[in-house]
């Protein structure tokens, strides 16, 4: 009997994965890929981690996949970036149990900080990629992903966007298939990547390729949606629905199986049309293996690389049309912003204050690069910022301040931070430790001490950490007492050393600490005592619990959770 | 039932249940038969950001994102939020349901802008069918502003083709247990609010 759920795209293909009958899971959170990881952990015959970043979560899985059990790693785009060297290689060594890859990519970069097009990955790697367009597609294609990872011995990239992943739809699904641990015998010719075996590898990968070329043609998740006119569009992705919907009557050749291009395929499709169409969002990827084929097809020309693609810009596109609508009024910017009782805020409340150079990294803390705090200069990756304020001391720069969370300090600011104390940096780093994975939705990790399955482990302690790196001015401040906290960030940036200040105070929307403050009384103007309009110090704070409308300040008691920083900083004394 | 398909956007502040609303609504429909997709944003803290979700239910629905001038209802639980979305409504007397809460974001606190004026004109001038629910003075009387979400999926309903069982239902299996009669009260007040206009 079948059951009729209604999934977004990531619980979709976890559901479709545990089905496949996978064992183990790996990943880092990150928008849009969270989700696949989270939902995978709550199936008791999957063993799922967070890992400390992308690179060793697909290790993890590679390692379990070559051992003989079926394994998955997930992560947002930008995350393949970082396990781009196991990537590559495990593409030569092959696998032995199935083993896939999800990349969620972020077109429109709605949480990210680039829009790259991962199926670039797929053809610069050399493995197959699938694209599913819906929940639906989701769940299907990763059993398909799994079967054809085990025929042919190969890694299968599985690529979603925000849109699929994000997207919730009916999804019709079935139960677990248990598969056997696989037997594992030792190959030296063909998991040791040692030069000689790696150049036979490569012959055989690109064996593989020409059979999984000629495979393409024939998958049923590539297929020709007969039309009504001569139009043919080529499609994959979510960008199949939007194309659906404006070009009711052409001719459709729905690419599940981007790579390898279906070429076969292709010239059935192109012989039923007078024109070739390509909708697709970001980078001309199926536009270029049609003219790397010598025929003639458009998509660029009529559709923008940058951002999502929709209906309507489909429609203006191609037809030049739009559909009527009312006109659009200006309405007030409400970007997002560090909630109320953030730990962050006072940290970057006293960053303001002291004016210095703030290198920034990936995290809820990011936010503190809009007013009204406005304290950062950069934020370009995951643990860039150490590095980047290495750098920055290298240009001659002075009284630089890095700020990185605790999640993404292990991730990839170790590293950084030994390279500062080996190349004998100068600056502060700031360690804000919300004892979370904030940005992504509280996802644990080696620093909380529990796993996530929700059991309890081991925990990283990051003082011992940066102690044992050779740092020797280290600071622990409580951002919640304003005070100290200037003191501390100002004694710091004036110091001659290398000098780390972590920051430890737990995020204000944990379930702990939202049931600590729920008994806690919210701050109260007295409207005698404040100064209103003239003086704003309390705005200042960026508290979104605290706004200014006709020269009067409210706190919001529906938004107050009482942390009682603004009354430190309130010169009137009218917050109680 | 005369109309087949629904392209319904729900937008907000974070934090105002906008999210759960649209899943009950998305789910209602399911039961009812229909096909349904729903979109939404995500990723970062969104608490004090601009929130919307697409639900789109239809015989067979393929885009996630409602095209502009294809959206037949707007249902806003803040006032300068409507004006975000209306551009994606229809042109033919498109249905408005909004609050009349205005939650002042950080940027006009900080005077570095204005809270939109006379929101209320400028939708009269896209349609007539325009509902201003009271939202301040309804979630005094609620005594709980955080089932103000479900008020408004009531008052919605009466405008769906879905039985109220159906809803009851779907919201009985989204609610915690300890919330179910007020959520469900809530929902009956909410149905019985058109009344007033």
């Amino acid at each position: 009997m079948k059951n009729k759920l209604f999934l977004s795209g990531n619980e979709a293909l976890a559901r479709g994965a545990w089905e496949s009958g996978v064992s183990v899971a790996a990943s880092y959170p990150g928008t849009p890929s969270t989700e696949i990881l989270e939902n995978l952990a709550k199936y008791k015959e999957i063993e799922a981690e967070w890992s400390t970043n992308e690179k060793v979560a697909f290790e993890v899985a590679l390692g379990a996949a070559i051992g003989g059990k079926r394994a998955i790693v997930s992560m947002k785009h930008v995350g393949l970036n970082v396990a781009a060297d196991p990537l590559f290689s495990s593409a030569y060594s092959g696998i032995n149990a199935g083993f896939v890859i999800v990349t969620c990519d972020d077109p429109g970069m709605h949480s990210s900080q680039n829009e790259q097009d991962n199926r670039r990955y797929a053809k610069f790697a050399k493995i197959p990629l699938l694209e599913p367009s819906n929940p639906q597609e989701a769940y299907d294609f990763v059993k398909i992903a799994f079967e054809l990872s085990e025929k042919f011995e190969i890694p299968v990239l599985v690529r979603l966007t925000t849109r699929v992943s994000h997207t919730k739809g009916i999804v019709f699904v079935n139960e677990r298939k248990e598969i056997p641990l696989k037997d594992y015998t030792k190959n030296f010719s063909k998991f040791v990547l040692l030069p000689a075996n790696a150049k036979n590898r490569h012959k055989i990968l690109e064996e593989k390729i020409l059979e999984l070329k000629k495979l393409s043609s024939k998958i049923e998740i590539n297929r020709i949606e007969k039309g009504k006119n001569s139009l043919g569009i080529v499609t994959s992705g979510v960008s199949y629905n939007y194309a659906k919907e404006v070009f009711e009557d052409a001719w459709f050749l729905k690419l599940g199986m981007v790579f390898p291009f279906p070429e076969e395929l292709f010239k059935e499709f192109y012989k039923n049309v007078k024109e070739v169409i390509v909708v697709e969002e970001n980078e001309p990827f199926i536009e270029e293996e049609i003219k790397i084929l010598g025929f003639k097809a458009e998509g660029k020309k009529y559709f923008p690389i940058l951002d999502e693609l929709s209906c309507d810009i489909i429609r203006k596109g191609y037809k030049n049309e739009e559909l009527p609508h009312p006109e659009n009024f200006e309405t007030v910017k409400r970007p997002p912003q560090l909630c109320p009782g953030c730990p962050h805020t006072g940290i970057f409340y006293s960053l303001s204050r002291l004016k210095v150079t703030v290198l920034g990294d990936i995290g809820c803390y990011t936010l503190g690069a809009l007013p009204p705090h406005n304290a950062m200069d950069t934020c370009i990756c995951m643990g860039a910022s150490i590095g980047n304020a290495i750098g920055f001391e290298k240009a001659g720069k002075e009284k630089i301040v890095a700020v990185i969370g605790d999640s993404t300090f292990l991730h990839s600011g170790i590293t950084g931070l030994i390279d500062a104390v080996y190349n004998k940096g100068k600056m502060t780093l700031i360690i804000l430790d919300n004892r979370t994975t904030a940005m992504t939705g509280h996802q644990d990790h080696p620093g909380t001490g529990i796993t996530a399955k929700g059991e309890k482990t081991k925990e990283i302690n990051i003082y011992d950490i940066v102690k044992a790196i050779g740092v020797e001015e280290i600071y622990e401040v409580d951002s919640y007492n304003l005070k100290e906290t200037l003191k501390t960030i100002k004694k710091a940036v004036e110091s001659k050393n290398l000098n780390v200040i972590i920051s430890k105070r737990p995020c204000a929307l944990l379930k702990e600490v939202r049931e600590n403050f729920s008994k806690k009384p919210k701050m109260k103007i007295d409207e005698e005592k404040c100064l209103g309009e003239k003086c704003k110090a309390c705005i200042r704070l960026g508290c979104p619990a605290i706004s200014a409308l006709n020269g009067k300040i409210s706190i919001s008691p529906l938004l107050c959770v009482g942390c009682e920083v603004c009354k430190e900083i309130c010169p009137k004394g009218a917050i109680s | 039932m005369e109309k087949k398909e629904f392209n319904i956007i729900i937008c907000g502040v974070g934090g105002q249940g906008i999210l759960l609303a649209s899943e009950i609504l998305a789910l209602t429909a399911m039961e009812s038969g229909f096909d349904i997709k729903k979109s939404e944003v995500h990723g970062m803290s969104q608490r004090g950001g601009s929130v919307f979700s697409h639900v789109r239910i239809g015989e067979k629905v393929y885009s996630p994102i409602i095209e502009k001038g294809k959206g037949d209802i707007l249902l806003s639980f803040e006032k300068a939020e409507t004006l975000r979305w209306v551009h994606y409504l229809k042109r033919d007397e498109p249905l408005i349901i909004m609050s009349d809460l205005e939650i002042i974001p950080p940027l006009v606190s900080l005077g570095l802008t204005s809270y939109p004026k006379d929101v209320e004109k400028k939708l009269k001038s896209i349609s007539s069918k325009l509902f201003i629910i009271p939202a301040k003075k309804i979630s005094e009387e609620l005594k709980d502003i955080r089932v103000l979400n479900i008020f408004f999926l009531g008052f919605l309903s009466n405008f769906l083709p879905f039985e109220i069982k159906t809803w009851e239902e779907i919201i009985k299996s989204k609610v915690p247990e300890n919330k179910l009669e007020i959520n469900l009260a809530t929902f009956k007040k909410g149905r019985e609010f058109l009344n007033n206009f």
